[in-house]
């Protein structure tokens, strides 16, 4: 059974169509990856799951849920965690900051025994901290606990805003172009990384990428989209190999 | 150079990063403690009202500095705060029923007016809390029944623990019970900046759209957050009517909204250190001014004459300074003075430099 | 015919009013700043004109005296960005707003130093003559104000929507970055802008001063002309001069027809209403931010 279901979803802003009746159904334990070129829509699928926009017609169903029946901040609650492709981290706060905002979804207290912090509290504290440390573990990022966001390079700000979504311990992870601005080096990385995401942590990835190198390394499955739509579907070398996903890319042949 | 050796997730967790930071606490509360045999009852009125707008401040702090809603209506929660503690101690309530009580329905009113307020973003909220501190004076006027109107209100003296606290009668106990606010205020708001809660708001004053998708409510956040200030600010505006004595309602004008939201950001914004910093400006700078005009005094040739608005000219001056000299303010300040001699000789200049970039707009094409 | 009268004395304040409005629409239009002092920068044009011209001060001719004080206003605006504002770049909206309030607080120090305290008169040509029309008597400077108001509101929208300057400035504020790369100075468009918002603020203040007395603290009314432009619609400049006339009949109206307490919560309590009902429908520029 599939884990993530995009059933024929069609948004418009105005008299834009920015996705026009897209299917696709992402399976549990999946490295899938959406492909395409600017305007594409791609994010704009992101921005769907998320439910920061809500589509005039079609269904999206997670795990048996129906994401348009929750509300964005609910999103997370069921186990769906993702980064953005404008980083959008709180930046006048420390990494572990970050992170731990990540376990925000495994809140058990309230304001009163916060305000306080009763050894409930503090016990959730420390729980939050060790799964924390964990994902610093992971991602190598201990040089950078107890540094502002402010003053991080672009690279070190990719991984922490993996690492926060991982904070979350999703069940679907979603990447917004997690190679773009990235170094050579630091791309083989994330491929390690992005492979382990699997591996280790049984978490289902979804990925919105330019990269083909990448895509090719570490997908499953691909989808080609072009204009909000369906370009092609398949494994990664069926996709590059389609005759409508050239033409997208390259153009019609004279 | 300092360095402290963490070996328990803990050490993170609890507020002092080590002994010798909390023995500096305790030395300075101890301190505090003691101010009533080592000032005169004149510095130690003034004390008393550092401590009292440091209580406001950090009302304002929770919702300005950690959640980035920006409020200019603050003296409205004064007021709501002052009048409802004198409502209720005049209908016979006990002062540790009425004061607690006072806060309470301050936010209860300000959560309730958030609901439709924290729709708006950034200056459109400025602007929403200003027409309401205005609106304020009008309020008071016209609900005379309670507030007694522009003749205004008197604050009885309270009786706590049998013991008569008036801030005239008995200066020292009455400088207690701000001292005792303070202390509770400052630790209920430690404790929140390290649970889930204060994370959240610190999410969403830096990045909305990555708190929701971390799942946190920005609306019931904000709410929470605009209530739990409001009741601070109730706090601290009770224990300005008791202070002053006597009240109506051209005393919490938008002039002291204003000069709230000013304070905070000399103080340092997003820290609870710049709330008494802050205070501490405000108070003592007519005292200062004052010294200053008679040492002048000489060489100007005047004699000590009043000029008006001195205060608030100084005031906007200083605010001036630190936007443009030092934007964390003095609590920002202070940090790059300790890491100097913490990483002596190792202190960059750079260190704190922030990243100059375009406006990020907040409309959107 | 009271009702009239009432109408016109109003829509003279409103004016004024709306005049203010403009100069924060002006700056918020290419900057998305939010100058709170504007208000104080019209008592400060005021009280320039005032000391250029009235016999008691340096008695200059009325209409030399004019192009001075806006000259010399348009001076301190650009002088402000240049030396306060132009720093500030990076800086969230909120600290620019509160520095602009720290800029009022000083202003309104100054003027009170320098001029007094008390109440003054702008002594013009035009000062106690009525006009008589249709039964009706109507001041002189009520009328030159209206028409004052509709020149200069005319002559900025269509400097805005048909010179290259003011497209410029217009594409500045839509987004900085973009205009930066199109080969747009943007520094210097804004620091033109606060120019021009100091120009028009010292008209206003010629007109407020001429009509009745400022005080140092009459810039404290430009809360109430933020009202005005935040009612009309932030993003344009006709919306701000009509948030100004909705704001300057409404009170002379409230205070006739409903009791007199309230008058002064009517403008208030109209601008929370609109905030809270019409956020996106009065603000046509702000919506949601995209991720």
């Amino acid at each position: 059974m599939s884990l993530l279901a995009v059933e024929d979803v069609t948004l418009k802003f105005g008299g834009l169509t920015a996705v026009n009746r897209l299917s696709f159904a992402v399976d549990a334990g999946e490295i899938f990856a959406i492909v395409g070129p600017n305007g594409a829509g791609k994010s704009t699928v992101f921005n769907l799951i998320s439910r920061f926009y809500t589509p005039q017609s079609g269904a999206l169903r997670f795990d048996g849920h129906d994401l348009l029946a929750v509300r964005s901040s609910d999103v997370a609650a069921l186990g769906v965690a993702r980064t953005f492709q404008n980083i959008e981290l709180f930046d006048h706060a420390t990494v572990l900051q970050n992170l731990l905002v990540g376990r925000h979804r495994h809140r058990r207290s309230n304001i009163l025994s916060e305000i306080l912090f009763t050894p409930a509290v503090r016990r959730q504290e420390v729980e939050n901290r060790e799964r924390v440390e964990e994902i610093i573990d992971f991602l190598d990022l201990q040089p950078y606990r107890d540094k502002m966001i402010a003053g991080l390079p672009y690279g070190v700000r990719k991984v922490v805003e993996m690492a926060r979504a991982l904070a979350t311990d999703p069940r679907l992870l979603l990447l917004d172009e997690p190679a773009s601005g990235l170094s050579v080096e630091e791309t083989s990385d994330l491929r390690w990384w992005i492979e382990d995401i699997r591996r280790q942590m049984g978490i289902t990835v979804l990925m919105v990428e330019h990269d083909m190198g990448l895509v090719g390394q570490v997908c499953d499955r691909v989808l080609a989209m072009a204009d909000g739509a369906q370009l092609a579907l398949g494994t990664p070398a069926e996709v590059q190999a389609h005759p409508a996903v050239i033409e997208a890319y390259l153009g019609h042949p004279a | 150079m300092r360095i402290v050796f963490k070996t328990d997730y803990v050490q993170d967790i609890r507020p002092w990063k080590d002994r010798y930071q909390l023995g500096l606490y305790l030395a300075l509360l101890a301190l505090a403690v003691a101010a009533p045999w080592l000032l005169d009852a004149f510095y130690l009125g003034e004390l008393t009202n550092v401590l009292i707008w440091a209580v406001a401040g950090l009302g304002l702090m929770v919702l300005t500095g950690h959640t980035g809603q920006a409020s200019l209506g603050h003296a409205a929660f004064l007021a709501c705060g002052c009048y409802a503690n004198i409502i209720l101690l005049e209908a016979g309530l006990p002062f540790l029923l009425a004061f607690p009580l006072a806060g309470l329905v301050t936010g209860v009113v300000g959560a309730l007016i958030a609901i439709p307020a924290l729709r708006l973003h950034g200056i459109y909220l400025a602007i929403f809390t200003l027409a309401l501190s205005i609106l304020t004076d009008d309020i008071i006027v016209l609900s005379e029944p309670w507030t007694g109107g522009v003749s205004g209100k008197y604050a009885p003296p309270i009786n706590l623990f049998g013991v008569m606290v008036d801030r005239w009668g008995t200066p020292a106990p009455f400088y207690w019970l701000t001292l005792a606010v303070v202390v509770l205020v400052t630790l209920g708001y430690i404790n929140l900046l390290r649970a889930p809660l204060g994370r959240s708001f610190i999410a969403v004053r830096d990045s909305e759209v990555s708190a929701q998708a971390m799942g946190v409510d920005i609306a019931r956040t904000k709410a929470v957050s605009f209530g739990l200030s409001c009741m601070v600010t109730g706090w601290a505006g009770a224990l300005m009517g008791l202070f002053a004595g006597a009240f109506n309602n051209e005393t919490f004008s938008v002039v002291i909204s204003i000069q709230l939201l000013m304070m905070i950001v000399i103080g340092g914004l997003g820290s609870i250190h710049g709330a008494f910093l802050g205070a501490i400006v405000i108070g003592f700078l007519p005292q200062f001014l004052s010294i200053a005009k008679e040492w002048l005094a000489p060489l100007t040739g005047g004699g000590s004459v009043a000029i008006p608005g001195l205060e608030f000219g100084v005031f906007g001056m200083i605010l001036i300074a630190f936007l443009l000299f030092e934007p964390m303010g003095l609590y920002g300040r202070w940090l790059k003075i300790r890491t100097w001699f913490e990483l002596f000789p190792f202190y960059r200049k750079d260190m704190f430099k922030r990243q100059k970039t375009y406006l990020r707009t907040e409309r959107l094409k | 015919m009271e009702i009239l009268q009432l109408l016109i004395s109003g829509l003279a304040n409103g004016c004024v009013y709306g005049l203010i409005a403009l100069g924060f629409v002006l700056i918020y239009k290419a900057t998305e700043a939010v100058n709170f002092a504007q208000g104080d920068i019209m008592v400060l044009g005021a009280f320039v004109t005032i000391g250029l011209t009235n016999a008691e001060h340096m008695g200059l001719p009325f209409w030399a005296a004019l192009p001075v004080s806006i000259a010399l206003l348009a001076g301190f605006g650009y002088l402000v960005e240049r030396l306060l504002i132009r720093p500030m770049f990076g800086q969230s909206q909120t600290a620019v707003v509160i520095l602009t309030i720290a800029l009022g607080f000083v202003i309104r120090f100054a003027v009170g130093l320098i001029w007094g305290h008390d109440p003054q008169t702008l002594q013009n040509p035009l000062a106690g003559r009525d006009l008589a029309l249709a039964g009706l008597v109507l001041g002189l400077e009520d009328v030159a104000v209206i028409v004052v108001t509709l020149l200069l509101t005319g002559s900025l929208f269509a400097f805005f929507s048909r010179t290259r300057l003011g497209l410029a400035m217009q594409a500045a504020s839509q987004n900085q970055l973009a205009a930066y790369y199109m080969g747009i100075p943007v520094r210097r468009v804004q620091g033109l802008v606060w120019a021009l918002a100091g120009a028009v603020a010292c008209i206003a203040g010629i007109l407020f001063a001429a009509k009745g007395a400022v005080d140092p603290s009459t810039g404290l009314m430009g809360i109430k002309a933020f009202a005005a432009a935040v009612i009309g619609g932030f993003g344009s400049l006709p919306g701000a001069l009509l948030g100004g006339l909705i704001v300057g009949v409404i009170e002379p109206f409230a205070s006739r027809y409903i009791a007199a307490g309230y008058s002064q919560v009517v403008p208030y309590a109209l601008l929370m209403a609109v905030l809270v009902f019409r956020p996106h429908g009065l603000f046509s520029q702000m919506r949601s931010k995209k991720v």
